[in-house]
Parts: C-alpha cells; sequence; structure tokens
C-alpha cells in the first residue's frame, strides 16, 4: 500500500501549560500545495517545529513516505526530504545570497577534510558544480541577480524568497514555507503566488503553506488544513472549506489585518 | 638584527595560535577563553619528548599537534553535543586550562612549576615555513565546504541544522583543527624559548588570542594576523617608551575598538580589500 508523503498522527505538544498542538491528525499527499491556516497562535509553526524536529512532540508521531521521524535531529530530517522557510527570517545574514544557497549543498557535499585542505581538482569541480547549482536556483525564484549582495542588505520580500531558494537548495520533498508573503503588498504577492505554483512543477515538490493571506491560499492551494487552538478545526478542498460554517466563524469571517506578525521561530 | 629576528620568529609562532582562534571564533562564533591551554599541550607534548628522549624535531612537532587534537576531541565531544548552548564549551574549557596548569606544575615529567629547559630547536626555516604552511591549508580549508558550514553556524545555528548541517559534528570539526594549530604554536614556541612553565598558559595568554582575533575581525583571516604581527612586536619596538609601554599598547587596543568596533578587518581580506581599492580607483579615472 502506498503512503502518503506526510502522515501526522495524534500529535500533541505543549509549552508549560499551554496545549500548541493538540491530538492533531492530516495526511499529505504527494503533489501539491496544501495551506495550513488557522488564527495567531493557532499552533501553525508550532506544527512546523515539531515536522522539522527543532521541538519534539510531547506525543504522537510524524511518518514521512511511511517512516518514522521520532528521535531524528533538525539535519536529520532535512536529508529525509523535508527544507522549510522561517515566519521571522533566518537568513545567513553577513554572506552572499549565493552563499545561502550553497550552504545545503556544501552540508551534503562529498568531498574530504584532507582534499579541502590541499584544495584538490575535485575540491575545484565540486565548488564549480555547487556554484552553478546555485546560481540556478536563485535563477528560478527571479533573484539571480542579486547572488554576490550581502543577504541582510536585501529588501524584505528579496529575503523571503532567497530562503525560499536556500530550502530548495535541500533538493527537499516536501517543502514547508511559513507566511512567505508576510509584509507583501498585493502586487508582490500574487507575483509570489506564481513563483510557488512554478517551483513546485520545476522542482517537483509537495508544498505546506502557511499563510494568512486569503487571496493567495485560495489562489494557489489545492487543499486546506484549517487549525484553531492546535486542533484539526476542518480539511478538504478550498471550496469546501470557504463555505464551512465552523471555519468562517473562526477564522475567515473575522476581517483581519495582513498578517505580517512577527513571532518566535 | 638577530634581536630583530627573534621579533618576528615570536610573531610568526604567535600568528599561528592566532590562526587557530580565528578558525573557532571568527569563523565559526564560539569563544573561548581555554585555548592557550592547547598551546601548552603543544609545548609540553613536543618538549618532554624532546628533552627525555631526544626525539627528532619533526616528530615531537606533529605529537604535539596530534595529542593537542585529542585532547580537542576529549573536551569537545561531551560539551559541543548540548547543541544550542555553546556556553558549556566555555566553561569546561577554562576549568580545563587551570586542571591542566595544576597538572604540569605537579608532575615530575615536566619538571613542575620550575619549567623545562629545552634545546633551541626552531630555526626560521620551521617556524617560517610553518607559519606559510598553516595560512595556506587554513586559507584552502576556509575556502572549502566545510568553512561555509563554519559560517554558516556562526550565522545562524538554528537556519545551519535546517540546511542540513550537523551542528556537533562542524562545530567539533573547527575546534579540532584550531586546537592542531595552537598546539603546532605551541611546540614552536617551546624550542623557541627554549624554556616552559606552566604559568605561561594560562588564561592570560587566552585572553590575548581571543583579544588578538576581536580586534583582528572576526570572520577574517588577514585581520588577526596583522593584529598578531602588531601586537607581539609592539610591545619589542617600543622598548624605549619604557613603562608607557604597556599603556601605549592598551590605548591601541581602545582605539581600534572605538574607530573599528567590527575589528581592523570585520568579515573582508586583505587580497579583497586591494581588489575593491583598484576598482574604485579605476571608476575615479575612467570618469
Ligand atoms: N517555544 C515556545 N515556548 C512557549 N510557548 C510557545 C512556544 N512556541 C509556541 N508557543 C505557544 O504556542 C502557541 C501556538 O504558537 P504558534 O507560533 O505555533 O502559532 P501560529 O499558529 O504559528 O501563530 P501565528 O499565526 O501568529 O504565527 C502560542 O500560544 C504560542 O505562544
Ligand atoms: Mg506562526
Amino acid at each position: 500500500m502506498a503512503h502518503p508523503l506526510l502522515e501526522v498522527s495524534e500529535l500533541s505538544r505543549s509549552f508549560g501549560g499551554i496545549c500548541a498542538v493538540n491530538s492533531l491528525s492530516f495526511r499529505i499527499e504527494a503533489g501539491g500545495i496544501t495551506g495550513l491556516i488557522g488564527p495567531n497562535g493557532a499552533g501553525k509553526t508550532t506544527v512546523f517545529n515539531l515536522i522539522t524536529a527543532v521541538y519534539r512532540p510531547s506525543s504522537g508521531a510524524i511518518l514521512l513516505d511511511g517512516h518514522d521521524l521520532a528521535g531524528k535531529r533538525p539535519y536529520e530530517v532535512v536529508r529525509a526530504g523535508v527544507a522549510r522557510t522561517f515566519q521571522n527570517i533566518r537568513l545567513f545574514g553577513r554572506l552572499t545570497c549565493l552563499e545561502n544557497v550553497m550552504t545545503p549543498i556544501c552540508a551534503r557535499g562529498a568531498h574530504g577534510r584532507f582534499a579541502a585542505l590541499f584544495r584538490t581538482p575535485s575540491v575545484r569541480n565540486e565548488e564549480r558544480r555547487a556554484r552553478e547549482s546555485a546560481l540556478s536556483t536563485l535563477d528560478a525564484l527571479g533573484i539571480s541577480d542579486t547572488a554576490n549582495l550581502i543577504a541582510s542588505t536585501l529588501p524584505y520580500g528579496l529575503q523571503r524568497k532567497l530562503e525560499i531558494a536556500r530550502a530548495l537548495a535541500c533538493n527537499p520533498r516536501l517543502l514547508l514555507l511559513d507566511e512567505p508573503a508576510a509584509g507583501m503588498n498585493d502586487a508582490e504577492m500574487s507575483e509570489l503566488g506564481d513563483t510557488i505554483v512554478r517551483v513546485r512543477q520545476n522542482f517537483d515538490v509537495t508544498i505546506i503553506l502557511i499563510e494568512h493571506h486569503i487571496k493567495l491560499v485560495m489562489g494557489i492551494c489545492t487543499n486546506l488544513v484549517v487549525m484553531e487552538r492546535g486542533a484539526l478545526l476542518a480539511e478538504g478542498k478550498p471550496n469546501d472549506i470557504q463555505n464551512d460554517e465552523r471555519v468562517v466563524a473562526a477564522y475567515l469571517g473575522r476581517p483581519r489585518a495582513s498578517g505580517g506578525k512577527k513571532r518566535h521561530v | 638584527m638577530d634581536y630583530l629576528l627573534n621579533i618576528v620568529m615570536l610573531a610568526g609562532i604567535n600568528m599561528i595560535a592566532v590562526l587557530g582562534v580565528a578558525v573557532f571564533t571568527g569563523f565559526t562564533g564560539l569563544f573561548s577563553l581555554g585555548h592557550a591551554a592547547f598551546v601548552g599541550i603543544g609545548a609540553y607534548t613536543s618538549g618532554v619528548l624532546t628533552y627525555h628522549w631526544n626525539a627528532p624535531f619533526f616528530l615531537a612537532i606533529l605529537a604535539g599537534m596530534a595529542v593537542t587534537g585529542v585532547s580537542s576531541l576529549i573536551i569537545g565531544i561531551p560539551t559541543l553535543r548540548a547543541n544550542l548552548r555553546s556556553d558549556y564549551f566555555a566553561i569546561t574549557i577554562l576549568g580545563f586550562g587551570e586542571a591542566l596548569r595544576v597538572s604540569l606544575e605537579n608532575l615530575s615529567i615536566t619538571n613542575g612549576a620550575r619549567g623545562l629547559s629545552l634545546d633551541e630547536l626552531s630555526h626560521p626555516a620551521w617556524v617560517f615555513g610553518a607559519l606559510a604552511v598553516s595560512v595556506l591549508l587554513t586559507r584552502n580549508f576556509l575556502k572549502s565546504r566545510f568553512g561555509a558550514m563554519f559560517m554558516a553556524v556562526r550565522e545562524d545555528p538554528v537556519a545551519a541544522e535546517m540546511a542540513g548541517i550537523n551542528l556537533f559534528r562542524t562545530r567539533l570539526l573547527s575546534l579540532v583543527v584550531s586546537a592542531v594549530l595552537c598546539g603546532l604554536s605551541g611546540a614552536l614556541l617551546a624550542h623557541r624559548l627554549a624554556f616552559i612553565q606552566p604559568v605561561m598558559f594560562t588564561m592570560t595568554q587566552s585572553t590575548q588570542l581571543l583579544a588578538t582575533v576581536i580586534a583582528g575581525g572576526m570572520g577574517s583571516m588577514s585581520g588577526p594576523l596583522i593584529v598578531s604581527f602588531i601586537f607581539t612586536s609592539m610591545p619589542e619596538a617600543l622598548r624605549w617608551l619604557n613603562m608607557w609601554r604597556l599603556p601605549a599598547y592598551g590605548l591601541l587596543l581602545v582605539l581600534i575598538m572605538i574607530y573599528r568596533p567590527q575589528g581592523l578587518l570585520g568579515y573582508r581580506e586583505v587580497p579583497s580589500l586591494l581588489r575593491g581599492g583598484l576598482e574604485k580607483w579605476r571608476i575615479r579615472f575612467s570618469r
């Protein structure tokens, strides 16, 4: 029997008294863009932190392609095929954009320590290939002209795209995007939406998208998972969710300012 | 002439240790007030070998570097495991330095607190050869994927881990590289001064190494090397100032911190600065 790409079952995590994620279960099939939505503090970012092993679950399981991720360190989860961006941008600020995107490629590089000391031809070749691959990833996000700029000097919108590029350089099967459109205006947002759809096809990844901009979510998502207070509120196709009374009451109905709110990891 | 050469050789030996701290602190973003202990291990291992067993100098140096590397693993493996808490290491290395001093003072093989008198084996060719090889290999290493990983870890450990980097192994590697360089420096120092004593490798010396790297600039190789050269040779060059020597030295440090808080060459290297300077001139002339 084929496994779903990601299966989250009975997942819980509490911080002190707060139950940030409460017995949450959902599955994600390979291929689409799933929107993970819900009010502020619903536990969306915590779900990403649990999947990527930044936090350990209090209970429950996370399966990637049928394999339990329990006990893995974050870098092992990345190697298993999950990459992410951060709600509060976390770039390598003093490195260039190209170096930022080259980092994941370096992390899984082949050459050993002694070859590195002597800068053998194979080291140079590998470095050239990493550079080319990173450039083409920057290009896919439409930001190859920033390659030699220092990452922290970029405007916000470009920093978010750079984070996506760096995540893609991990060669993920599953890409987790945490509010990539935060702080963007309408034009930038719709352009970002196009980019995400294109990237999904070109890189053959499955995407989970946390986003408060409902227009973007409805525009590009093939599936929605709605959370409220740590628990699953609803799950389904965007059109069905839009008409779901509980969701409208809990989240969609309440008019809200565009979600540029900053939080922890 | 001999006097000048002596100063330059001491500067060269110090530069090797500074290079080590630059790798660990400047490029990997970890702090240590204990790296002088690694210099001490290199000095004593090689010193004991040449003193008691008449070991060939080259082998003594290699042994000094090897023992230093192994010691750094022993300290690093338990303390660098705590991924997001790098202070465990900082505290442990402090204690390690003290323990080392006390041991050296009480062992008979090291001749205790009175110190070891050694042969002057560190000829200029050894010192400058070792410095050249160290600078070249370190530069290669920092340019490689390992250097890239060091810098990513320095910039943001959480994001580095999410880029697929094993934080623990990367930091441990950086520690071993830096310790081995310090060990080499120690072996050369011991056989240059021809005399070593436990008090030569304490927190005071560790602080100086760290101050040199910070004043030279984090994330730079050439900055700390230049500052190391200045700091080692200046006290000698300013000997005529007599008792004002140390204040002058302090004043220089303060001036660097005021006018270049990022250090002399924070996150840059001399070659790239020269290229940048040339570029500016070209633009000015093409107008
Ligand atoms: N490390 C932590 N320590 C303590 N509490 C935490 C921690 N991380 C998250 N929480 C709490 O868990 C709850 C869920 O937070 P989370 O960041 O997952 O929400 P979110 O859905 O991403 O919200 P937003 O839309 O505002 O980003 C919040 O009440 C938050 O305060
Ligand atoms: Mg969040």
